[in-house]
C-alpha cells in the first residue's frame, strides 16, 4: 500500500483478501467521494440556494403570512417559537430532495459508470452522498435558527435541547434520503423525481402540525397527521425547544427514522447494485 | 503468451432483444482486438458485462484470470474503461476528476497527486487542469476519460466507440494516445464501427452483428478478404472513363482485378492491395495520356465489409434470423474460409 501501487499491474497489489474492501479503505474512498459531492457545489453554487434561502424566505413567509392569523394580530412572536422547530422538521425533508436529482444525474452521465467499475463498495457512493447532503442541511437549519433568533425566538431549554432538536431532524432526514435515492435510482429523469417526490411532500407536510396546531382539523385528518412522522418530528423539535413532553414524539420519530432505512436503505443499495 | 480477454458463450438478452447470442473471443496478452459492428449489434453490451456492470444470462467470461461473475471486486482492479460517454465529472477539474480515481485506488494522497499531475502532462492536459471538466473540448474530455481509466495501470482497457462523434482532428489525436498505450503494452478491447479505425488500432478484429460473431481473424487478412483499399480517379473529363477502364484492364496489371466506373460521382474505382499498385495504376494512366483531376483511396466502410463478408449490409435494426447467419456461430479456422462460406449461403 504505498508507492507500488503505483507501478505494479498485477492483482497481487490488492491488499484486501479476495477483493473484499477493508474498513479503512473503504472510509477513504467515502472521503474521496464525499470531496467530490463538496466540489460538486463549490463549482456550481446555485446549488446551494435551496438550503441558503429557503430557511430564510419561509420563515418570513410563515410568520408574517401566518404568524397573525393563527396567534392572533401583534402576536406574531409566539408563532415564530411554535413555527421554527416545524420548519426545521421540514427543511431536513426539502433539502434531502436534492440527493434524488444528484444520483439520477449521475446516472445519465456515464460518471456513475466509471465509480461502478472501480474496487469500491458500491454503497460508499451513496453512503458519501449522504455526508454532504447531512451537511446542506447543518447549513439550512443554521440559517433557519439565525432567522428565528432575529424575529425574535427564544429557547427556554437548554442548547444541549436545542441540538438535540437539529440531531433528530438530522436523523429523520439521512432517513428520507434513502426514499429519494429509491427514487432517483427508479425514475427515469431528473425532473421526474422532483415531481414524484413534490407530490409526496405536499401531503405529508401540510397535513401535520408544522405549520399550525392540529387542534381544529377534523378527526379523520387528525388520525393522518398523529401517525405523519413529520408533525411527531415537529412536536419533538418543539417541545425539546420550547420544553414539554417529548418521550412519545422523540420515540415515534425515532421509529420511523430507523423503519425507513432498514425497509429502503437495502432497496436503493441493491436497485444501485443491478441497474444496467 | 495466454489471452488477456477469453469470451465464452456469452449470452445477454433484453427481452426479444439478443444483444449477445453466444459470443467467443480472445484478446491476447499486449494486443488490441477490435469489436467491429454496426449500431445495435452488442459491441457495448459485451463491454458492459466484461467491465461487470451487467450480468451475461449464459456463457463466462475471463479477465486476466479473474471470473467476471465470480471475482468482480479482483476484476475491478486490473481493468480501466472509457465508454461511449465520457465518465469523468463535469463540475469538477481535471486535476481533481484524476486525483478522486488515485484516492478511490487507494493510492496515498501523494501518489494521488503526482498521478494525476503525471498523467495530465502526459495527455496534454495540463494547462487545462485547474478548469471544470464541462469547459472541455471533446478531444479533451475524451482524453481526460483516457488518462482516468490509465491511473490503475489497468491490464486490460475497454475502448468502447473511443472516437464516436469526435471530428477528425480530435479523432486522430485519441488514436494516437491509444497507440502509445499499446506501444507501452496495454492489452486493449476496442469496440468500433469505423473499418479504418479498427485498422489503425486493431492488431485483429472481430466482427460482431446482432449479438454473433461472423468473421474473426487478423487485420491483414479481413482487409485482404474485403479487399483492401479502393483507389479513386477522377479524370478531368468524364467522358474518358471508360476507356481508362478499358486501359487498365487490357494491361492486366499484377493483383489489380479490374475497375469500376461510377458516372454519378465521375470517378473510377480500382480495388488495390498495396501502395505499388497504387503507384502502378497511376502510372499507366498517365503514360496513356489520360487527364488525371484527382485522386485518393479510402477504406472499405462497414457496409462494405459486411457485404463482402455475409453478403448484406448490416442489419441496424438487430432482427434475427436472415440470411448469413446460418454458419456464424462458429469460431473455428481463418476468416478467409469462413467468410467463403458465408459468402456461399448468402449469394
Amino acid at each position: 500500500m504505498s508507492a507500488a501501487v503505483i507501478t505494479t499491474t498485477a492483482p497481487a497489489k490488492a491488499q484486501s483478501h479476495e477483493g473484499r474492501i477493508g474498513f479503512r479503505a473503504n472510509l477513504r474512498h467515502i472521503g474521496a467521494l464525499a470531496r467530490r459531492n463538496m466540489l460538486q457545489i463549490k463549482e456550481d453554487p446555485e446549488s446551494m440556494f435551496d438550503a441558503v434561502l429557503m430557511p430564510i424566505i419561509f420563515t418570513l413567509l410563515f410568520v408574517f403570512v401566518f404568524g397573525g392569523a393563527i396567534s392572533g394580530k401583534g402576536h406574531q412572536q409566539d408563532y415564530v417559537n411554535y413555527v421554527i422547530p416545524g420548519l426545521m422538521a421540514m427543511m431536513g425533508m426539502n433539502i434531502s430532495m436534492a440527493v434524488g436529482t444528484g444520483v439520477n444525474q449521475d446516472f445519465s452521465t456515464g460518471v456513475m459508470d466509471r465509480f461502478r467499475t472501480m474496487p469500491i463498495a458500491r454503497s460508499s457512493v451513496l453512503i458519501a452522498k449522504i455526508i454532504v447532503e447531512i451537511g446542506r442541511m447543518l447549513v439550512a437549519t443554521t440559517i433557519l435558527l439565525v432567522m428565528g433568533f432575529i424575529l425574535g425566538l427564544s429557547i427556554s431549554t437548554s442548547v444541549f435541547h436545542l441540538l438535540a432538536a437539529v440531531a433528530l431532524s438530522m436523523v429523520f432526514g439521512a432517513s428520507l434520503m434513502w426514499i429519494f435515492i429509491l427514487l432517483g435510482l427508479t425514475m427515469k429523469t431528473a425532473q421526474a423525481v422532483q415531481g414524484v417526490a413534490m407530490l409526496v411532500l405536499m401531503p405529508l407536510q401540510f397535513g401535520s402540525s408544522i405549520f399550525a396546531p392540529t387542534t381544529t382539523m377534523p378527526g379523520w385528518l387528525q388520525s393522518f397527521t398523529d401517525v405523519n412522522p413529520l408533525s411527531n418530528l415537529a412536536d419533538s423539535a418543539r417541545n425539546l425547544m420550547n420544553g414539554g413532553p417529548v418521550a412519545h414524539s422523540v420515540l415515534v420519530t425515532l421509529a420511523w427514522s430507523v423503519g425507513i432505512t432498514l425497509v429502503t436503505a437495502p432497496l436503493a443499495v441493491r436497485k444501485f447494485r443491478n441497474k444496467t | 503468451m495466454g489471452a488477456a480477454v477469453e469470451v465464452r458463450g456469452l449470452v445477454k438478452h433484453y427481452g426479444e432483444t439478443k444483444a449477445l447470442d453466444g459470443v467467443d473471443l480472445d484478446v491476447r496478452q499486449g494486443t488490441v482486438l477490435g469489436v467491429l459492428g454496426p449500431n445495435g449489434a452488442g459491441k457495448t453490451t459485451l463491454v458492459r458485462v466484461l467491465s461487470t456492470l451487467i450480468q451475461p444470462d449464459a456463457g463466462s467470461a475471463r479477465v486476466a484470470g479473474y471470473d467476471v461473475l465470480k471475482q468482480p471486486r479482483q476484476l475491478r482492479r486490473v481493468i480501466g474503461l472509457t465508454g461511449q460517454y465520457a465518465s469523468v465529472d463535469e463540475k469538477l477539474s481535471g486535476w481533481e476528476n484524476l486525483y478522486m480515481i488515485g484516492r478511490l485506488l487507494d493510492l496515498s494522497r501523494k501518489d494521488a497527486r503526482s498521478r494525476a499531475d503525471g498523467l495530465l502532462e502526459r495527455f496534454s492536459l495540463t494547462e487545462a487542469s485547474k478548469r471544470p471538466a464541462s469547459g472541455y473540448s471533446g478531444g479533451m474530455r475524451r482524453r481526460l476519460d483516457l488518462a482516468a481509466s490509465m491511473i490503475g495501470n489497468p491490464s486490460v482497457l475497454y475502448l468502447d466507440e473511443p472516437t464516436t462523434g469526435l471530428d477528425p482532428r480530435t479523432r486522430n489525436e485519441v488514436w494516437a494516445e491509444v497507440k502509445r498505450m499499446v506501444a507501452e503494452g496495454a492489452t486493449v478491447l476496442l469496440t468500433t464501427q469505423y473499418m479504418e479505425e479498427a485498422e489503425q488500432l486493431a492488431d485483429e478484429l472481430t466482427v460482431i452483428d446482432r449479438g454473433r460473431v461472423i468473421a474473426n481473424g487478423r487485420v491483414d487478412e479481413l482487409k485482404a478478404k474485403v479487399g483492401g483499399r479502393t483507389l479513386q480517379i477522377r479524370p478531368i473529363d468524364t467522358v474518358t472513363l471508360p476507356a481508362m477502364s478499358a486501359a487498365l484492364a487490357d494491361a492486366g496489371l499484377d493483383g489489380v482485378a479490374g475497375s469500376t466506373v461510377d458516372r454519378e460521382e465521375g470517378v473510377l474505382n480500382v480495388p488495390i492491395l498495396s501502395d505499388e499498385q497504387l503507384t502502378a495504376v497511376v502510372g499507366l494512366l498517365g503514360t496513356r495520356g489520360f487527364g488525371i483531376a484527382g485522386i485518393g483511396t479510402h477504406l472499405p466502410s462497414l457496409d462494405e465489409v459486411f457485404l463482402s463478408i455475409t453478403g448484406q449490409k448490416p442489419d441496424q435494426d438487430g432482427q434475427p434470423g436472415s440470411a448469413g447467419q446460418s454458419v456464424s456461430g462458429e469460431q473455428s479456422g481463418s476468416a478467409t474460409e469462413k467468410s467463403d462460406a458465408e459468402q456461399g449461403v448468402a449469394a
